[in-house]
């Protein structure tokens, strides 16, 4: 006897999920392999050796194609390590640069999910409301921000306030469009199960709607948050003034013509937002993961 | 929800009741006369529908696909409206188990049976001891703490029938709950369905496609005919309840089904 659950959310998800937000994917990560015993292929040999043809074409491109008065866009992987990762006093900028970046990142992704939440859940209210917001939503996503640097440091000067402020901007759409998509695939059968009887907005939003769009809530969360390092990187490129982020750095090290810190702050950027991507399909599985199969491939 | 209690309500007291509804005594618990339902494009899914289900009355309704039967059950319940025709509840505590157990995935089977004791804002105490009496009944004890997805069909039905048992509905509407599972748990399920009936005394309004199921549980067959449907044959069904497992194969059992099935296959 099956005993998955249809519902709506289930079935459509992918398909809708994919036409609302620009990335795309499964709504969490499978939980279970089909080919078990291919564990170890699938997830350490097979990426591993993506790495090494990946370092491979590194070296050919920086000792093969590159001359020496050229190495300094693409120095030599071992050179990276050696001058991003192994000096002490770089290294020790790179961290307080990340721990800066992290708490734009953390602030913004923050803001995002509680505006992109409320913002989704007012217009899961009224088709007005959806109507005049999601243009804007999707507007707000679009515009450059280096057309808004003049007009938010005029009023958020160049500093944190307004690194923050980018990231957000970059950061809360996947937020908006999956919650809105969560909250309005919700089985029909369950909504006339309620509308039996006759809650209130707030209770059928609460016991219904809410937990039934934390599945797509989540994967918006999990884009928000590799959109969200991007956002404080770009923050920072672009408001300097305080304490410098990584996004600071690599301003100043791409003027500088430090290839190797360059390289190494950029793959530092990289693993931030690897990890908070990870973090949020964890916590996904953490949640949700009790109740909800995604779709076996 | 006092209309269940009144006298009539015996089961012995139906038969006579049953050649039109309209010539019983005692109010009707469920009452359409001359109800119509056109959806905005133009579907006609019912016409000139008349029905009564009194009191204590089992009534199932068999018919072909497509005639209308669910809409009758959406229109009772307040999902739907008719277009035309009255409609007359006697009470606003009415069960409806959907086809589909409908239960939400992320509740286990204890806060799935609650669901309605807190929509309608019954206080804890008595919602903790409606909720264990409720999955008593249906045989789950055991299982509350299962999601959903780790149940059978059959418990999953159950689970949606304890739902709607909580609140003690004085009429209940069942919309093919059994139509997807195997032939032994639907069996077992009527045998406990019958059970909760007798113990509850609810006025049901029960749809299925099959027309053994109708005669065992019902004290009334009504046969739809088809789209637009309205009510081409109603038969009284005259066995006793409680009634056991092995009247399914008892030769005035299998007569009645016959007679139901010719009505169903019979044109007009
Ligand atoms: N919302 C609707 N809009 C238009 N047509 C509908 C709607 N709901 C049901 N119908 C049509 O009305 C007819 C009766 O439907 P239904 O009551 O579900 O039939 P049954 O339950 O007897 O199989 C069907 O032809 C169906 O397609
Ligand atoms: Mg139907």
């Amino acid at each position: 006897m099956s005993v998955t659950v249809p519902s709506a959310a289930e079935t459509d998800e992918a398909g809708k999920v994919a036409a609302t937000t620009p990335v795309t994917g499964a709504a969490l990560p499978r939980t279970r392999s089909r080919w078990r015993g291919a564990g170890l292929v699938s997830f350490v040999l097979l990426p591993g050796a993506v790495f090494a043809v990946f370092i491979g074409v590194w070296y050919a491109v920086s000792d093969g194609v590159l001359n020496d008065q050229q190495r300094f866009m693409l120095p030599p992987p071992h050179e990276v390590v050696r001058i991003g990762f192994l000096d002490w006093s770089n290294f020790k900028t790179m961290m307080s640069a990340l721990r800066l970046t992290c708490e734009v990142t953390f602030s913004g992704l923050a803001i995002s999910i509680v505006i992109g939440v409320a913002v989704a859940v007012a217009m899961s209210q009224a088709r007005w409301i959806e109507n005049s917001l999601y243009p804007w939503a999707v507007v707000i996503q679009t515009v450059p921000i280096l057309a808004l640097t003049p007009v938010l440091s005029f009023f958020f000067g160049f500093a944190l306030t307004s690194r923050i402020i980018v990231c957000v901007i970059i950061a809360f759409f996947p937020i908006v469009s999956n919650t809105l998509f969560g909250l309005q695939s919700v089985d029909r059968g369950m909504h006339e199960l309620f509308s039996l009887h006759h809650p209130s907005r707030l209770t059928r939003l609460w016991k219904l709607q809410l937990p039934a769009a934390l599945p797509s809530m989540f994967t918006g969360f999990r884009n928000a948050a590799g959109l969200s390092v991007i956002g404080a990187i770009v923050g920072e490129f672009f408001f300097k003034q305080g304490e410098p982020g990584l996004g600071t750095n690599l301003s100043v090290f791409t003027s500088r013509l430090e290839g190797e810190r360059l390289w190494a702050t950029t793959l530092t950027a990289s693993l931030l937002g690897v990890a908070v991507f990870v973090f949020f399909g964890w916590l996904a599985r953490r949640v949700v993961g009790r109740w909800y199969q995604p779709k076996r491939g | 929800m006092t209309i269940a209690d009144t006298t009539t309500a015996a089961a012995d007291t139906t038969a006579d009741t049953a050649a039109g509804g309209a010539t019983g005594t005692g109010a009707p618990a469920l009452h359409f006369a001359g109800v119509r339902k056109r959806f905005r494009d133009g579907t006609v899914a019912l016409t000139d529908t008349d029905l009564t289900i009194r009191p204590g009355e089992f009534v199932s309704i068999v018919g072909p696909s497509g005639c209308g039967k669910s809409t009758l059950l959406r229109i009772a319940s307040g999902l739907d409206e008719a277009t035309d025709g009255t409609v007359e509840v006697a009470s606003t505590n009415v069960g409806y188990v959907f086809q589909d157990a409908t239960l939400l995935p992320w509740r286990n089977v204890r806060d799935n049976v609650r669901l309605f004791a807190e929509l309608e804002h019954l206080d804890s105490a008595e919602r903790g001891r409606r909720v264990a009496d409720a999955i008593s009944l249906v045989g789950l004890t055991g299982f509350e703490k299962h999601l959903p997805h780790e149940l059978s069909g059959g418990m999953r039905m159950r689970t949606s029938l304890a739902r709607s048992l909580v609140l003690d509905p004085s009429i209940f509407l069942f919309d093919e709950p059994f139509g997807a599972l195997d032939e032994i748990t639907r069996e077992r399920l009527n045998d406990e369905l019958l059970r909760m009936f007798i113990l509850r005394r609810f006025a049901a309004l029960f749809i299925t496609h099959s027309v053994a199921e109708a005669v065992f549980l019902s004290t009334r067959v009504v046969v739809m005919s088809g789209r637009p449907g309205r009510v081409k044959a109603d038969l009284a069904v005259p066995f006793d309840y409680p009634r056991s497992p092995q009247l399914r194969y008892s030769a005035e059992f299998a007569a009645l089904c016959g007679e139901v099935s010719q009505h169903l296959r019979s044109e007009s």
